[in-house]
């Protein structure tokens, strides 16, 4: 065996026994912590309501004397607004109130979001909100939009990234000037920053290089896809108060935005997040809430809109397109010399694609001494593109570790051992600038190459692909509360709309500190009138974050309880410790008293200083990376092109997994994501600059039929930056993928893919083209 | 728009008649509810057929099979002896959409909606299939399946009348028939490609009788008459699934669109032409043997 | 005419209710009779979240027209469980932790029911084919597929 960079591996490498060493891991990175409720496998508290449609989405909600809400989208991809004439809709019998952009405040904080969620002066996509209607049912909003006379002005437009580079595109904003370049260029451009990261000589590290791969890759821009469309229900009264009812990753974001677009304060404006159906990032920003809010503003009734699907597609926001170069020098033992990648990321209408999260993350699983990563955010005529998880990292990973396959292959070392080689290990610099402290990426690859899916036969026209990822997770501002109810039960208050099964953690950590059982908590999402603010549900931070705040505000109850017990036995509080849920004297000197459950605690509190409750309030620093392995088997049909998924392997450090399911859930949810993206999903424009394919019958995201089942390992390397070792795990499963499928149809189908989506024609062709050569 | 459950024949003829605004024909309504909701269609009146008995039932006698306009396709493929004579036929239909779509969407609002991409269409043309067609006063006749469609949603069918059944005629003997179709998923796609064979053997093995026609890759669907010609008098050897191949490539003439390239579907129509044509044999060659 | 009233069954219960006739099911099962278990994901048939049955048969209630109810029997999610018991389903959906944000969630236990009341030993193809018309973007499937196994397995007393 190769000799190998970190020392902690060749426990792993040495025996196929991933539990013992996880086991061990733990215990050197904890203190030999034994969990009795972190790392079951509970039911989650939502569970019930969502298996028997109880349970309240952003559409499920409903106000007496409510209105519809309908937005007006332009039919074109760029035009001047010449004029609104709503005097006709406003007419209508049965419309309530019709607004515009002059209805909301031209001096918002974020001009951005304001010119999105309603064009002012300009259209810059196909399904760019121009006007919207209340009206007392939909029929009637139909009808009204109708109604509406805009005069538009068409100006010639751009959907491509390269093309909308070029010196003589079309431009969307007269005042964009690129941003991140060494002096401020005097011209306006689509390209409104350009990112670099890295370190080091990459033509010295060319130079030693004993081979040099360098291919051009190019992505389609892909929807998050969830089920369930934007929806959202504002009431807003006669004296300016209103409350917004709505489907959101963040429902503090979705206030402060509002009360600034609508120039309200904000302790006058309450927001509810309801279940959510699905966000992926796509819920992450505001669309319809603030128009839902002017149209109830301006009658005082009420207003609900939800989007269609055809709205969604159109006009909420998908994930960049990605157009990139790489380039990677090895010597001919399998050490990177250089990297290098220089990426335009197409972002819609305005500035902001994750192109600087491209740069970062592209390298990061590489130890490298010379390293450059440029990238371009670029704006196009095309919806304002929203985070899709993991944003940047899937695309620019893509390009990396399809360059990477080529090397171990043209080398011919495995795969797996390449990247062993070059892995990164705790002490090493990031590509993108930080030292990492603990990783588990070389774990994970040690995992991979013990895992039997690895190891296993291949058919023909079958091939294997393997990709590592990288994901920096996001810690932010957090506020959570608990409160001791009177029999010893225990409430949790977040901030952070459960995605994805977080309130079951977040129960667990709580019962695991209290040290009583997960049914006694409950955990609810609060609204934005009960905590202090908290950002948005994203960057994979609600376990680690929401989850250390609920240890934390634990904690201070648990401080608070050992204080009542020392006032009831009349000792002092440093000789009262808490154990299994219990008050206990802390020794023998303490004095023999009989120990105090919760239940008895609480039912005392009243008589013993008052409630009891916990709460705490912080920026959440320490959120640990986290690095995955994929390995995939597909089969290509050689003569039609077409894609099967024949079996998928996930392996992800997570730290540690509070609920394991949903741990698992994350993984399979994020390679299933990623093979849509790798295999079909895709934005189609045409040369009119309108989107082609803005239903779930063309925008072909994954069926049951089209997957395997989808194994898992989950690798534990702590993270010392929280209580119990959590790292975020929902993002990374999506970032090796695109590489990884395409690595794995490149070897199936005997010609290299640089082009995604890998549809039947484009495999197809790769093919044919071989045959010609 | 006003909506009517005919419980008669008749009634629906009259209803039909007497109706000059846009008039409707719900049946499994998976193609027109989705046009309503869209804006695409607003009729003035919407007739439901499912209320009429004998649009719901398959009917076998001594000419074939009657299949009621309403008749859903998953209860097509629940009929075992259809589905023994006509495997290719209940197999297109069997393609349409998901489990839930099945329920409901039928062969003849699938022909009427008069797409090329049609999964049940070229079947039913390859085994002969006919539709019964009423028009004013309730009078009927027949025409081949192929008759109605004209180009994309435009069918051959007069202003007042409708479609009351598909008509399957009795199987030849030593016939199979098949149907493959192209889509870059598993399910829920609409065919990129489709292709439907009928072939009828002597007690040989030899074939005496040939339809290939393709769906997709051109304004209507079409037949491949070399493939034919090709397949007639032998045993569908290699070089004859070969030539089946190119002749059906050749006999493309699809657009580029967001399903697919003319390039890619020229190509895979030779493809599925043989696969298809390979099926098809085989399950004549049972029939033989039974 | 264009309201009309209806006379149907939902959930085993006699149902009156008056709607517009282009009105579809699914909007007549939420926004008249507060039914909000069936969810609008599309409305087009593409992701069966508003699937419900119709005299047994699965289909989408975005599909059909609230006046096709007359005469006919509804079954919703909301008629799943058995008075206060999760349906064997329902209980396999929880215990496999099968649903992340639960939106498809009702779609897909009334297509595995519809499935297995008709052939209550599918094998793991068989479930993914008939599932292929409920779309989830959050499981990738694999919680979902174990779970009906389960539950199918449990449901034939094995």
């Amino acid at each position: 065996m190769q000799p190998v960079k970190c020392g902690v591996i060749n426990n792993m490498a040495s025996g196929a026994d991933t539990k013992t060493v996880k086991e061990d891991i733990n215990n050197r990175m904890t203190g030999k912590r034994e969990f009795k409720v972190v790392g079951t496998r509970p039911l989650r508290p939502d569970g019930t309501d969502k298996v028997t449609g109880r349970a309240r989405f952003g559409a499920d909600a409903n106000l007496p004397g409510q209105l519809v809400g309908k937005v007006l989208r332009s039919p074109h991809p760029h035009a001047i607004i010449k004029s609104i004439d709503i005097t006709d809709a406003l007419k209508l019998a049965g419309v309530k109130a019709v607004i515009t952009s002059a209805d909301f405040n031209k001096n918002a904080k974020d001009q951005n979001v304001l010119a999105n969620i309603m064009a002012r002066g300009k259209v810059l996509y196909e399904g760019h909100a121009v006007a919207a209607v209340a009206a007392i049912n939909i029929k009637i909003a139909m009808a009204a939009l109708k109604l509406i006379k805009i005069d538009y002005q068409i100006l010639p437009h751009v959907t491509d990234v390269d093309k909308a580079m070029l010196e003589d595109a079309p431009i969307l904003h007269d005042d964009m000037f690129t941003g991140g370049l060494d002096k401020i260029p005097n011209k306006p451009s689509n390209i409104a920053y350009r990112h670099e990261f890295g370190h080091g000589d990459i033509d010295a590290g060319f130079n030693a290089a004993d081979i040099i791969i360098e291919r051009n890759f190019k992505t389609a821009a892909t929807h998050q896809g969830y089920i369930e469309p934007h929806s959202c229900l504002a009431s807003s009264s006669e004296d300016g108060q209103a409350e917004i009812w709505v489907c959101t990753q963040g429902h503090f974001m979705v206030r402060n935005l509002c009360a600034s677009l609508l120039d309200m304060d904000i302790s006058k404006l309450r927001v509810i997040a309801s279940e959510i159906g699905g966000g992926f990032g796509g819920k992450t920003t505001v669309f319809i809430e603030p128009v839902a809010l002017a149209l109830s503003r301006k009658c005082a009734k009420p207003v609900k809109i939800t989007m269609t699907r055809e709205e969604v597609f159109k006009a909420s926001g998908p994930t960049s397109s990605m157009s990139a170069v790489v380039k990677i020098g090895a010597t001919k033992d399998g050490r990177i010399t250089a990297g290098f990648a220089k990426m335009n990321f197409q972002g819609g209408a305005f500035k902001g694609a994750p192109a600087d999260f491209g740069a970062m993350s592209a390298f990061a699983c590489y130890a490298l001494e010379n390293v450059k990563t440029i990238a371009f955010d670029v704006v196009t005529n095309r919806p304002k593109g929203a985070a899709y998880r993991a944003p940047g990292a899937p695309m620019a990973t893509y390009g990396v570790e399809s360059v990477v396959d080529e090397l171990a292959i043209k080398l011919n070392i495995d795969p797996i051992e390449f990247r062993l080689k070059n892995a990164v290990c705790a002490g090493d610099q990031s590509s993108y600038g930080p030292k990492f402290s603990d990783i588990g990426l070389v774990e994970t690859l040690n995992a991979a190459k013990a895992h039997d899916h690895y190891n296993a036969p291949l058919g023909k026209n079958q091939g294997r692909g393997i990709a590592c990822g990288f994901w920096f997770n996001f810690g932010g501002a957090t506020c959570t509360t608990l409160n001791v109810n009177a029999d010893g039960t225990v409430t949790v208050a977040v901030g952070t709309p459960d995605i994805g099964g977080s309130r079951a953690s977040i129960c667990q950590m709580t019962a695991e500190e209290f040290g009583i059982p997960y049914e006694n908590i409950r955990a609810i999402i609060a609204d934005t009138s009960s905590l202090g603010y908290n950002d948005t549900t994203e960057g994979s931070r609600v376990t680690f974050s929401s989850g250390m705040a609920a240890i934390m505000a634990a904690r201070k109850a648990i401080n608070e309880m050992c204080k009542r017990a020392a006032k009831f036995w009349d000792i002092h509080v440093d000789a009262v410790k808490w154990e299994d849920g219990f008050a206990k004297p802390s020794g023998a000197n303490a004095g023999d008293f009989t120990p105090l459950s919760m239940a008895e605690i609480a039912a005392k509190a009243n008589y013993t200083g008052g409630p009891i409750a916990g709460h705490h309030e912080y920026n959440a620093d320490g959120a640990g990376v986290s690095f995955g392995t994929h390995i995939v088997d597909t089969m290509v049909d050689q003569e039609t092109g077409k894609v099967d998924i024949l079996r998928y392997t996930v392996i992800q450090d997570a730290g540690k997994a509070i609920h394991p399911s949903y741990v698992e859930g994350q993984f399979q949810g994020g390679a299933a994501q990623g093979i849509g993206w790798a295999l079909n999903e895709e934005y189609i424009y045409g040369e009119d600059g309108k989107l082609q394919n803005a239903s779930f019958l063309d925008y072909r995201i994954p069926v049951a039929s089209d997957l395997p089942m989808i194994d898992t390992v989950i690798v534990e390397v702590p993270n010392s930056g929280h209580p119990y070792g959590v790292r975020g795990v929902g993002e990374t499963g999506i970032v090796p993928p695109l590489a990884e499928v395409a690595n794995s149809v490149s070897a199936a189908a005997g010609v290299r893919l640089t082009k995604l989506p890998m549809s039947p024609p484009v495999i197809l062709k790769a093919i044919d083209g071989l045959k010609n050569d | 728009m006003r909506y009517e459950a005919p419980v008669t024949v008749n009634e629906l003829a009259n209803l039909l008649s007497s109706n000059d605004g846009i008039v409707k024909i719900l049946a499994g309504g998976t193609d027109i509810l989705v046009q309503m909701r869209s804006g695409a269609i607003e009729p003035d009146l919407l007739v439901d057929i499912k209320g009429i008995d004998a649009m719901n039932i398959i009917t076998k006698n001594k000419d074939g099979y009657q299949i009621g306009a309403s008749v859903s396709c998953a209860a097509l493929n629940e009929n075992v002896e259809l589905k023994q004579d006509y495997a290719g036929v209940c197999e297109g239909a069997g393609l349409i959409g998901s489990a839930q779509v099945q329920g409901r969407a039928t062969m003849v609002g699938n022909l009427c909606n008069a797409s090329p991409a049609a999964d049940s269409v070229p079947c039913l043309v390859a085994v002969g299939a006919t539709v019964t067609v009423v028009g004013n006063d309730g009078a009927t006749r027949q025409t081949a399946v192929e008759n109605i469609p004209q180009s994309p949603g435009l069918t051959s069918l007069g202003k007042h009348e409708f479609i009351s059944s598909i008509n399957l005629p009795k199987k030849p003997i030593n016939t199979g028939d098949a149907y493959l179709r192209f889509i870059p998923r598993s399910e829920m796609d609409i065919a990129v490609v489709g292709c439907a064979v009928c072939i009828t053997l002597d007690d040989e093995g030899v074939c005496t009788d040939a339809k290939l026609f393709l769906g997709a890759v051109a304004e209507k669907i079409i037949i491949v008459k070399d493939a034919v010609k090709a397949m007639v008098g032998t045993m569908l050897d290699d070089e004859v699934v070969d030539n089946l191949e190119k002749s059906a490539s050749k006999a493309c003439s699809p657009i580029n669109d967001k399903r697919g390239t003319i390039e890619f579907r020229t190509k895979v129509a030779g493809v599925l032409a043989k696969r298809a044509a390979i099926i098809a044999y085989k399950r004549a060659m049972n029939k033989m043997k039974q | 005419m264009t309201v009309v009233q209806v006379a149907t069954k939902i959930n085993g219960d006699e149902v009156e209710f008056i709607c517009d006739s282009s009105e579809t099911m699914l909007d007549v099962l939420r926004d008249r009779l507060h039914l909000t278990g069936s969810k609008e994901g599309c409305s087009s048939g593409d992701c069966g979240a508003c699937s419900i049955t119709l005299d047994g048969r699965l289909v989408c209630s975005c599909l059909m027209l609230g006046v096709e109810a007359e005469g006919h029997e509804i079954g919703t999610i909301e008629g799943v469980a058995d008075g206060a018991k999760l349906h064997i389903i329902q209980q396999k959906i929880l215990d496999h932790a099968a649903l992340q944000c639960g939106i498809c969630t009702p779609g897909i236990i009334v297509a595995a029911k519809a499935l297995l009341d008709k052939n209550p030993n599918p094998n793991e193809s068989e479930i993914r084919f008939w599932l292929a018309g409920n779309l989830c973007r959050c499981t990738g499937y694999d919680k979902i597929i174990r779970a009906i196994m389960d539950a199918a397995r449990e449901m034939r007393g094995d």
